[in-house]
């Protein structure tokens, strides 16, 4: 019982092994076919998650606006979720005339694969993580990109000029944000002394990563929510623009796809989030009872998960234009100057410990303030453009200003 | 026949076969899928030789940065949607002969190199320790510090040199397109 | 290690077949009835007019282009942040630069103003 408390994982590995042992395979054949059943289990209970994050973010959206939200299939509306699924594996599949057949039905399932393949490597509980590599951080860089592959197809496949526009247009934008995101992983990476996933939850027993570099932090976050593609980045989506995107042509269960792909990659970059930056299983006890570790994750994760439905139905969405800027003039500068302060503050303090807490965050919490004094003063000459129109300028002229 | 063999026959087969296609793809945006395919059974090949670090370094450049530059470029011009003749001439017998004929040095080559003994390769060193020796290296003075500045500014110049040429399609564009 | 990789291969390969199972019920379980107007493209209820593509801007281009620079920049940098704990100050001055330099491209495209989007 003791060793069940203190190694769950390993147990029930050695359990399985030994079962599989006693049926006579040979060892090659058991790893091969214990870590088939592993990926199926984890495939499979990823998607089911997807449905109980789709009933959850109904339900806080709808909170968020004064309304109940789905309430009357199953208690609470849980089984929601499912009615929409059985709803949507009775409708039709449509193929667009002079579609490009093979491209058109890989793109759902690359987008899946994408988000699912991400769980491989976020370790659950001290014990308890799909596979083990050193080089975590950069499969999750990636793995993340291939969903963007996959847009890309599904726009060019559908033979349609407004699926190509708006799967250029989110390309565009996950790739754009997708700058920030690799440079501020770089942060955690330097802290932590190495790639693999493990040893950056291992190293944030002592002390947070979101307390040494909350710039950092916070850069990944934003950039994760706009490389998902939810609101307020959801410009792909704006039904009164573009009229729903790179995924017109698509119907039935083959849009359903790309839409679990988009829950279930905002509650993964939660997940990431909490790894990287929120100490993943770490908590007091958690090394000791790996269970309570990976009652920690789920509790930071859903934590997270919730800011990020929170920062859904608080922001509006916000213009191409808007969103360009905010990217290459805002935050990619950013994230380079707070790579840099984090390696050059992190060698000179030698002293360990609060010291060296305090540098940190003194020094992240100077590089906001200066970012925020420089918005302001960019924000007053906008401002003073818009009021004070200079002499000679056209009425169009004013208006393109004003937009600005 | 171990496991590792058979998938790296499959994994060698899958991106001979996908290159093949790449040149034979009456259609350019089906022959930048292919390109995709082939890169990624590079990735695997990576895994299998134990470079895990560069499997990964594959799929990030390769399929997600240069594969969608290859894609976006295709599409910026207008020839992507036509369908192309067979991309195979007529003089195709020379080309193969040509390839069968090099093929067949490179076999009678590797034929006089000394027997390489194929047992269980040299085990490798700790992953983690080769990581972290790339890094020092790459900064270190007696190493490799001047490539590693050297191609941050090669890396400059190719980002000056594109915006100087893409930049006044951008604004004579500005016309035409979307908005 | 080789049994980490082996994982994530069966992953990724679970992950591709499970949604294709998902649709092939649907294919199974849905109508079939294709006519014309269904299968015709989608343009706001409209009749499509004239070719089903168009000029896509040089913008992307440049976007995909810097993300490719900075991507091949960021993996420079990370076997940098790997090694950290054991560099010694100079060392990390000379990663400072790597990215220093790549920041100077980045001021160049915004001076150019190629990172407007018009």
């Amino acid at each position: 019982m003791d060793q069940i408390l203190s190694d769950p994982f390993g147990w029930f590995n050695h359990l399985l092994h030994s079962l599989l042992e006693g049926w006579g395979l040979s060892p090659g054949f058991i790893s091969f076919a214990l870590n088939l059943l592993g990926a199926f289990v984890m495939g499979l209970g990823v998607l089911f998650l997807t449905l109980f994050l789709i009933w959850a973010e109904r339900k806080i959206i709808a909170r968020i606006q004064d309304r109940l939200g789905p309430n009357r299939v199953g208690p609470f509306g849980i089984l929601q979720t499912v009615a929409d699924l059985v709803k949507l594996v009775t409708k039709e599949l449509i193929v667009p005339v002079g579609a490009d057949l093979g491209p058109y039905n890989l793109a759902p399932l690359l987008a899946v694969m994408s988000v699912v393949g991400l769980w491989a490597v976020i370790p659950l509980a001290p014990k308890l993580l799909g596979a083990d590599i050193n080089v975590g951080v950069l499969y999750v860089v990636s793995i993340g990109a291939i969903s963007t592959l996959s847009i890309m197809l599904a726009g060019i496949s559908s033979n349609n000029k407004y699926a190509l526009l708006g799967a250029f247009r989110t390309v565009a934008q996950m790739v754009s944000y997708a700058v920030p995101m690799v440079l501020a992983l770089i942060v955690p990476t330097l802290l932590a002394g190495s790639m693999g996933m493990v040893e950056i939850v291992e190293e944030q027993r002592s002390i947070w990563f979101l307390v040494i570099a909350p710039v950092a932090a916070l850069i990944f976050f934003i950039s994760s929510i706009a490389e998902v593609g939810r609101t307020p980045f959801d410009l792909l989506e704006a039904e009164s623009e573009l009229v729903a995107g790179f995924h017109i042509e698509y119907s039935g269960l083959r849009f359903g796809m790309f839409f679990v792909a988009e829950f279930l990659h905002a509650f993964t970059i939660s997940a990431l989030t909490t790894t990287l930056f929120l100490g993943g299983w770490q908590g007091p006890g958690a090394a000791e009872y790996p269970l309570l570790g990976l009652f920690y994750f789920g509790i930071k994760t859903a934590l997270v998960y919730f800011v990020v439905i929170w920062v859904r139905g608080s922001f509006p969405r916000i213009r191409i234009d808007q969103m360009n800027q905010l990217n290459w003039k805002l935050i990619t500068p950013l994230a380079l100057v707070s790579l840099m302060v984090t390696a050059v503050v992190e060698k000179l303090v030698v002293e360990m410990g609060l010291i060296r807490i305090g540098v940190h965050l003194g020094a992240n919490l100077l590089l906001l303030a200066l970012t925020l004094w420089a918005l302001r003063a960019y924000s007053r000459t906008v401002r003073r453009r818009v009021e004070n129109p200079m002499s000679g300028l056209t009425q169009s002229a004013h208006q393109s200003l004003s937009g600005e | 026949m171990t496991v590792t063999q058979l998938v790296f026959l499959l994994t060698g087969g899958v991106t001979l076969g996908a290159a093949l296609m790449v040149v034979l793809s009456p259609r350019l945006v089906h022959a930048a899928l292919w390109l995709i395919l082939s890169l990624a059974g590079t990735a695997v090949l990576f895994v299998l030789l134990e470079a895990g670090f560069l499997a990964v370094v594959q799929v990030a450049i390769y399929i997600d940065a240069i594969a969608i530059l290859i894609i976006i470029v295709i599409m910026l011009t207008r020839r992507v949607m036509i369908r192309g003749e067979t991309q195979i001439t007529r003089n195709w017998w020379l080309g193969a002969l040509s390839a069968l004929i090099l093929f067949g040095g490179l076999l009678i080559l590797l034929d006089m190199v000394p027997i390489i003994a194929i047992d269980t390769p040299p085990p490798i060193a700790d992953a983690d320790q080769l990581l972290e020796d790339l890094g020092r290296s790459l900064v270190d003075v007696d190493r490799f510090i001047l490539p590693f500045e050297v191609a941050s500014i090669m890396l400059l110049a190719a980002l000056i040199g594109s915006i100087m040429i893409a930049w006044p399609l951008t604004t004579r564009a500005e016309g035409e397109g979307d908005q | 290690m080789d049994g980490q990789w082996a994982f994530i291969g069966l992953l990724l390969i679970v992950g591709l077949i499970l949604p294709a199972v998902v649709i092939l019920f649907n294919w199974l379980l849905g109508p079939r009835k294709p006519n014309s107007l269904k299968n015709s493209i989608y343009e706001c209820g409209i009749e499509t007019v004239g070719e089903t593509w168009i000029q896509l801007k040089s913008q992307y281009y440049i976007f995909a282009l810097i993300f490719v620079v900075f991507d091949v920049e960021a993996v420079f940098l990370l076997p940098w942040a790997v090694a950290y704990d054991k560099l010694q100050f100079y060392m990390v001055l000379e990663g400072v630069l790597f990215i220093l330099i790549l920041a100077a491209g980045l001021m160049y495209a915004w001076r150019k103003g190629v990172l407007e989007w018009v």
